[in-house]
Parts: C-alpha cells; sequence; structure tokens
C-alpha cells in the first residue's frame, strides 16, 4: 500500500516541552515499511513520549511529526486498565477499533498463546496474559504501521522470547513497520533494524548489528546472545566525535541508522554530556 | 389488584400514553446509562439534568418551546464543563457541582419572575408522565431515534474510547468527536425524558437499569440491551405501581428500577451469568 521508499512515521527535529521543562528534544525519527526500529533508554527518558508523538496523540512543541496518509496503527500502549464496570471479553476487546472475522481473531489470539480465552472478561486476565491480548488486538487489525511500548511486560520469560520472535515474525508476513520501546537493556531484539537509544534526546541510534558484531561485546556477552536475543550496550562502545559523529569501537564511522535520513542527535543538541556514563 | 384490573378494563388514554412515552424514554436511557456507568459521568448526567430547570425557566420567560430550551440549555452546560475543564485549575468534580447548583439556582430565580405564570414545580422536578400529550410522545419518539440513530453511528468509537482514548485516537476511531457527540446525545435525552421522570430522576432513569444489567450482562452490546429491557420493565411497573397506590409518577417508576436492581443482587442473577459465559460481538 505504501511505497517502501516513504516514511510511515517520521519526526523531525520534534520536542515536547510541559511546564517549561523539555521533556524530549531533537528527536529524528523515522519508520519504514519492513522496518523495525527500537527505543531504548532509562525511566523518565522520554521514549513513551516520542512514541505518542509519532502516534499524533501529542502535539509537539517545537519540530515536525508526520504520519503517511491513510496510515493504519495498530498500537500497544504502556498502560491500559479496564474499568471493572465495563463487561467485556477478549472477543469484544479484540474488536475494539474495527470488525474482525472470526477467523482472524481466533488467528490472532492463537498467534499470541492465548486462543482459549477468547470468551474470557479482561478484568479477569493476568497481567501477562493481557498483555499477550493488547498484542493479539494490535496485530488483527492487519495494521502499516506496529507502535508497541513495552509490548512484553509482564510476560513469563519464555513467553518474553516467543512474543519478540512473533512479533519480528509478523513485520516479515505483513511487512509493517514497527516501533517498539523496550525499557530494557537487558532484553534487546535481535531483529530490529534500528536501536534508538533515548534520554531525553537521542543518545545514538544505530543498528545492533555493529554492536553485536563487536568483539567486545561477544566476549562481554558470550556468541550466544546474538542469536534470539541480542544485546545492546551502549554505554562504552563509541565515541562522540567533536564534528557530531559516531566512532564505534571497531573503528568505522557511522552518522546514524540509515544513511538516507536523519543525523546523530548529537548534531542539534551538542550535548556530550549525556554520555559521561 | 382488582384495582389494576378495572385500570386496565378501562385504558384510559393519558394512561397508554404515559406508558408509551416511558417506554420510549427507557429505550434511549439504556445505552446512554451504560455509557455513563462506565465512564464515570453519574454526576455530569445529574448536573445536565439540574440545568434542565434553567432550560425550563427560560422557556416559560422567552415563550419557547421547553423541550428545545431545556435540550439548548444542558448542551450550553456540557459544552462550558468542557472548556472550563480545559482552564480553570478547579478538579472536574467541583466543574460539576458548580454548574449543577448555580444553574439550578438561576432556574430558581428566573422562574420567580414569572409572577403571572403559575408554575407547577412539583412537576418539572418529578415529572408529569399522566400529562403527557400526543405531542410530547411524538418529540420522544422522533428525539429518541435520532439519538438512537447516532449512537448506533458513533458506537464503535465511542465505546473504544471509552476503553482507552489513545489507542482510539492513535487507531482513527476520532474519539474527541464522539465525545462531542455523546454530550449532546446526553442532552437530547434529558430534554426528552424532563416530563416522564423530572429533573431530579432523570440521572436514576439512566444509571440504575444500567447497573443492574452489569449484574446479567457479559457484553457491552448486550449490556446496553439489558439496560433498555430493565428500563421498559421499571416504566411498566413503576406506572402501574402509582396507579395502584396512588404514588407520584416518576419517583414509583425509580422505584421499581431500584427494586430491579435489588433483585439482581440476588445470588440467582450470578448463576444465570454462569451458565452463558459467551456472548456474541
Amino acid at each position: 500500500m505504501f511505497d517502501p521508499t516513504t516514511s510511515l512515521l517520521t519526526l523531525k527535529n520534534v520536542g515536547l516541552n510541559r511546564g517549561g521543562r523539555w521533556l524530549v528534544r531533537g528527536v529524528d525519527l523515522s519508520v519504514h515499511r519492513g522496518e523495525s526500529v527500537t527505543l531504548i533508554g532509562p525511566n523518565g527518558a522520554g521514549k513513551s513520549t516520542t512514541a505518542k508523538i509519532a502516534l499524533g496523540l501529542l502535539a509537539p512543541d517545537e519540530g515536525q511529526a508526520a504520519q503517511a496518509p491513510g496510515l493504519k496503527v495498530g498500537y500497544v500502549p504502556q498502560e491500559l486498565s479496564i474499568d471493572w464496570t465495563l463487561p467485556l471479553t477478549v472477543r469484544r476487546f479484540m474488536s475494539l477499533t474495527n470488525r474482525l472475522s472470526d477467523a482472524d481473531l481466533r488467528d490472532a489470539l492463537n498467534m499470541v498463546g492465548i486462543g482459549e480465552l477468547c470468551d474470557v472478561e479482561v478484568r479477569y486476565l493476568s497481567g501477562g496474559e493481557f498483555q499477550r491480548a493488547l498484542l493479539a488486538r494490535a496485530i488483527a487489525r492487519n495494521p502499516d504501521v506496529l507502535v508497541l511500548d513495552e509490548p512484553v511486560q509482564g510476560v513469563d520469560f519464555s513467553g518474553e522470547i516467543a512474543l519478540y520472535e512473533l512479533i519480528g515474525e509478523i513485520r516479515r508476513t505483513l511487512g509493517c513497520g514497527i516501533l517498539m520501546i523496550s525499557h530494557d537493556l537487558h532484553v534487546v531484539m535481535a531483529d530490529t533494524d534500528c536501536v534508538v537509544c533515548m534520554n531525553g534526546h537521542v543518545c545514538c541510534q544505530g543498528p545492533p548489528r555493529i554492536v553485536a558484531e563487536n568483539p567486545e561485546y561477544l566476549a562481554l556477552f558470550g556468541a550466544r546472545a546474538a542469536g534470539a536475543l541480542a544485546v545492546y550496550e551502549h554505554a562504552h562502545d563509541h565515541t562522540h566525535l567533536p564534528d557530531g559523529t559516531v566512532r564505534p569501537a571497531e573503528g568505522t564511522l557511522t552518522e546514524s541508522c540509515r544513511t538516507d535520513n536523519g543525523h546523530h542527535g548529537h548534531d542539534q543538541n551538542n550535548d556530550l554530556a549525556g554520555h559521561a556514563r | 389488584m382488582i384495582k389494576i384490573m378495572t385500570w386496565l378494563a378501562m385504558l384510559d388514554d393519558f394512561f397508554v400514553r404515559a406508558l408509551v412515552a416511558g417506554i420510549g424514554v427507557a429505550v434511549v436511557a439504556g445505552p446512554l446509562g451504560c455509557l455513563i456507568v462506565w465512564r464515570r459521568l453519574a454526576y455530569f448526567g445529574d448536573t445536565l439534568s439540574h440545568s434542565a430547570l434553567l432550560g425550563v425557566a427560560l422557556a416559560l420567560l422567552l415563550q419557547v418551546n421547553i423541550t428545545a430550551a431545556v435540550f439548548v440549555v444542558s448542551a450550553l452546560v456540557a459544552l462550558s464543563l468542557l472548556l472550563l475543564q480545559q482552564r480553570a485549575s478547579l478538579s472536574s468534580d467541583s466543574l460539576l457541582g458548580l454548574l449543577a447548583h448555580s444553574s439550578l439556582a438561576l432556574g430558581l430565580v428566573a422562574l420567580a419572575f414569572l409572577p403571572t405564570v403559575r408554575v407547577d414545580l412539583m412537576g418539572f422536578l418529578f415529572g408529569d408522565i399522566l400529562a403527557v400529550s400526543l405531542i410530547d410522545i411524538v418529540v420522544i419518539y422522533i428525539g429518541g431515534a435520532a439519538v438512537l440513530l447516532v449512537l448506533v453511528f458513533v458506537w464503535r468509537s465511542l465505546f473504544a474510547a471509552t476503553v482507552n482514548y489513545e489507542v482510539a485516537e492513535a487507531e482513527g476511531m476520532k474519539p474527541a468527536r464522539a465525545n462531542m457527540v455523546f454530550m449532546f446525545l446526553m442532552a437530547t435525552v434529558i430534554a426528552i425524558s424532563m416530563k416522564v421522570v423530572g429533573v431530579l430522576l432523570i440521572t436514576a432513569l439512566l444509571i440504575i437499569p444500567a447497573a443492574t444489567a452489569r449484574r446479567v450482562a457479559s457484553g457491552p452490546e448486550a449490556m446496553a440491551l439489558t439496560a433498555i429491557m430493565l428500563g421498559i420493565i421499571a416504566v411498566v411497573a413503576g406506572l402501574f405501581g402509582s396507579l395502584e397506590w396512588d404514588t407520584p409518577s416518576g419517583p414509583s417508576i425509580v422505584v421499581a428500577a431500584l427494586i430491579l436492581f435489588l433483585l439482581a443482587l440476588l445470588p440467582v442473577a450470578v448463576i444465570i451469568r454462569r451458565r452463558k459465559p459467551s456472548e456474541g460481538i
């Protein structure tokens, strides 16, 4: 539906100010069809805020946020509580924002491993089950872009791996773009094309491969970690040069994860202090 | 019972009209009442209905149609609430209290400026369903049909916005528009149901059948339909009760709704619900 060269979600030098404090600033980001972009960073880094700006839920105070026209979004928010006054089964919840055939509904629920919970009331689901239902609902919409804010929170360890693999599989079969937030530095996807490390601004962004193939990284985490789960460690692996480019430990020079867009976050911020750790 | 039988045999016109009008209101109040319960807007419903009295007073002062004036005033109060929520630094419940009671007071003061018109205040406060005219019925059914039609049209986005505003917004359901439409639907329902249950009891007719339906329904649409059925039962039972014991009609309907609610608290209702866990979409 969309030209793979045009961006589904685009942020250009975006900033959001609340009460005189910049929650995020100078964020450049784009998600293309079939591309997976993962935001990582500590609490309060502005990951969810960035996702909400990209979704059009928050209007940026500076910079531009754009969505491809007619874009179909599947959104898994960080927090969604169902009021107990709402009689809502998983089945009805799945068709919250669009009609769904029974087969599509079953498929999506089976994919996330809760096919048997179809007629259970949502408020009786456990945290992990509800998280799976949220993901199934977003997938079942057959979206152009999935925005997943900590999609596996509360899911058990084996389920976590399965769900991450499912997300990667969906990207390949559906061909949708994915913007994902992972709160946790320990679990970052092997499958992601671009990792954006945030802390109020973009600290650094690039393909995890650069890091995963890094000999120091392999020495630190072992070769197996590069398989199903890649761990992206950003702290000491690269150097910021005065001109704003990044020199990873392996010695190559990179400007960003994509050569055709964006530049390094520090071009706007000139903030070297963010990397002091 | 004998008294009811004789009434049935006679089937006075005014009583048939009361039944028809009451059932019309119950049908519209059911789904909107569910939305009020889900969204925790009971006090909002109260505020709108209190402001209805101001609408009545203005209608009498300006000599315009009462239902239309009540609709306009309720809609204005709903809009001013939206504006105040954005600007003022007061919590929503304080703002609602402010709007509810100041509009009620304004209405009562305005009524005092009508010395030549004898106003049946009790009729407006508690409803006067037995004085429902054919025109009232036409207004209730045309207004009610319009409300239901619009509600069917915006239902999915309104419900999605009820579950989660941001998901609805992100996935293109236009929840802001749905919420605005909801305000106008509320104003319409209050305007058309005022004569049946009165200003003070409209919220009860909205909330109690919905609360009862929550006990037995397992899906939102099922709950809305159940609330309609319970509302109809309450209207019919309440009206016959008011005939039998010569009680005021509006409060009698609410008491009937309350009795249904209490019945639903019995364990029987839970057993019924356990037996049919699945509901269609």
